[in-house]
């Protein structure tokens, strides 16, 4: 039996303790760095043996499923945990300088520690088959993510981090009572398992709680509008790397498990969700768009995109057709480009200049070209500018909303859109059309830039370059749809 | 109807402690309301593992019935889970304390507002 579906998760969760009893803080991001990209290099392993012969499964500790833990690693898992582990080392990368300015030198290692749990426990949360198993990773990758937003400097993130952890918590026991609930019916914890015996009970009360309940707590993680309220602030005052790398990870695991939940789960056509959330992604593209046009600092600005974008994602699976799904895929990874790209930018502002209001991006084009640019473009990116990642995204969202017949939805996406050209443009005039103060070039370092730029230009290569995503998420919706019907 | 007397029962304890997290503005009482809610969780499952009649789940040669295990070992770890949260939770308060001076909810969000 190959280890291999279960070496990402093992080598980031033991490379923790060991970063803690180490104590340096050098070492610890060079483990943690080493750690990210040994972790990127069995995910993608994982998804080239999932693409050439199916899906992986893996029994832990030799206890064979339903009654052990199963790793159970398909196309969709792969490609999350792809996801997740690119986007976690180059944030872990980029990190080093960022943590050394923002966080004071006694909490440095703890950062680490942290961000390495935070990170396994969120690939366990993809790659696992037991439906309790991603209760605990699930409340594992919260509790590091937590201690991470309240290592900001500001000490608001005190505050921001409480917040997050009752309405995280609070969805974590929904989640909880709707797997009671589930196990209560069905008498197992495997999901395949799961899935097989809920068709013979089905439409039972207690399985459509289940189904409520988890829903309601996936959401809650995901932070849906109008459950969105713990968001701006926990992405705010985090420190920079924190803010990356959940922006960019956290939520796209929240949707896998609803995505999971939905379609592996209960089936697709369980419950006539698809009209609630079209009008909850809806209101969340617009009401978000709409916020970020008025903030002042940028982190809360893009936090607030990031509830548009949440919304965009739903709206995809809202549509109800393979179309709309495959948006959703595709701009599950477009997405976690764009933020990636522009929180990493924004961090390497704060380490320049000191802050990420719009008083640091006046004349931003002359100090610090490059990060410019790189934030130029993953703006780009998020309007869904032709030649761009999130112009594929949006083209297919908007073809989901024309193939159902619904051409208001599809104009109040352009709409959206319309808003998010207003607040991307606020940006850009900052940047490049007022007038520096200080006119100095002060560029970021090559470690802290190599990461941006390389996230940047993936913004565009996937915008250019479509037939690896595509090919990907076609085998993800046809299994997903094939094994709901 | 008895027979379902414990779900209500949990139910209760359950939206008791969610009406705590949302209603109190003092955060120790909000993590007392939490701990609450969690705990009728964990009633929930034992709840479900109740089987009429079963002994304690130790293979014995005498007994045919067995409550099922499972939710209780589930549980168990449910339990870590809480309590690494309450941990942290508290560990926060104090932060907080430090911080403003304050752990009342609307005095911090006066607080937030100045800012």
């Amino acid at each position: 039996m190959s280890h291999l579906p279960v070496l990402p998760v093992l080598i980031l969760l033991l490379t923790a303790p060991v970063c803690l009893i180490i104590n340096r803080v050098n070492v610890a991001w060079l483990m943690t760095v080493l750690a990210s990209i040994l972790a990127l290099v069995c995910a993608w392993q994982i998804l080239g043996q999932v693409l050439s012969s199916g899906p992986l499964t893996y029994a832990l500790d030799g206890w064979e499923a339903p009654f052990g833990i199963e790793y159970r690693i398909d196309l969709l898992s792969a490609w999350m945990l792809f996801i997740i582990s690119l986007l976690g080392s180059l944030v872990a990368l980029f990190a080093r300088q960022s943590i050394a300015y923002e966080i004071e030198p006694s909490r440095q290692v703890y950062f680490y520690v942290a961000y390495l749990l935070c990170f396994g426990a969120l690939m366990g949360v993809v790659s696992s088959g037991d439906i309790f198993h991603i209760f605990v990773m699930l409340e594992i990758s919260a509790l590091s993510s937590y201690t991470l937003i309240a290592m900001g400097r500001n000490k608001l993130a005190l505050w921001a981090s409480f917040q997050y952890l009752i309405l995280g918590t609070v969805g974590a026991t929904f989640i909880l009572i709707g797997i009671g609930l589930i196990y209560a019916m069905t008498g197992t914890l495997n999901i395949a398992d799961i899935a097989e015996r809920l068709e013979t009970v089905e439409q039972s009360r207690t399985v459509i709680t289940a189904f409520v309940f988890m829903t309601l707590g996936t959401l809650l993680k995901l932070a849906l509008f109008p459950l969105h309220l713990w968001l701006p602030n926990a992405y705010t005052y985090a420190p920079s790397v924190a803010s990356a790398f959940l922006a960019a990870t956290a939520t796209k695991v929240a949707l896998y498990l609803f995505i999971r939940f939905t379609y592996t789960v209960f089936g697709a056509d369980f419950l006539p969700m698809s009209i609630i959330l079209v009008a909850l992604g809806i209101t969340a593209a617009v009401v978000g768009s709409l916020i970020a046009i008025s903030q002042t600092n940028l982190k809360r600005l893009f936090a607030y995109s990031s509830v548009a974008q949440i919304g965009y994602l739903v709206l995809g699976l809202g549509m109800a057709n393979q179309t709309g799904l495959t948006s959703t895929l595709i701009h599950t990874f477009n997405h976690a480009l764009m933020k990636g790209a522009l929180f990493l930018s924004l961090g390497a502002v704060v380490y320049r200049l000191g802050d990420s209001t719009f008083k640091e991006f006046f004349g931003l084009g002359q100090r610090m070209p490059l990060t410019m640019a790189a934030i130029t473009i993953a703006c780009a990116s998020l309007l869904g500018l032709p030649g761009t990642a999130g112009f594929i995204s949006k083209w297919y969202l908007v073809s989901a909303a024309i193939e159902n017949d619904w051409w208001l939805l599809a104009g109040v996406i352009l709409m959206s859109s319309l808003a998010t050209a207003v607040y991307v443009w606020r940006v850009i005039d900052a940047g490049y059309f007022q007038p520096a103060v200080n006119t100095q070039r002060s560029e970021a370092p090559i470690v802290m830039l190599a990461p941006m730029l390389l996230l940047a230009f993936a913004n565009i290569y996937f915008g250019l370059e479509t037939s690896f995503t595509l090919m990907v998420v076609d085998g993800i919706t046809s299994s997903l749809l094939g094994g709901g019907q | 109807m008895p027979d379902q007397l414990a779900y209500w029962l949990i139910i209760g304890l359950m939206m008791i402690g969610l009406y705590i997290v949302i209603a109190h503005a003092n955060l120790i009482k909000k993590i007392i309301g939490l701990s609450i809610m969690q705990i009728s969780v964990f009633m929930l499952y034992i709840g479900i593992a109740y089987v009429e009649g079963g002994a304690i789940p130790i293979i014995d040669a005498n007994t045919i019935l067995y409550s099922n295990p499972i939710p209780h070992v589930l549980i168990l770890t449910a339990i870590v889970v809480g309590i690494a949260t309450v941990a942290l939770a508290m560990a926060l308060i104090i932060r907080i304390n430090e911080a403003f001076g304050t752990i009342e909810e609307d005095e911090l969000a006066a607080g937030a507002g100045e800012q």
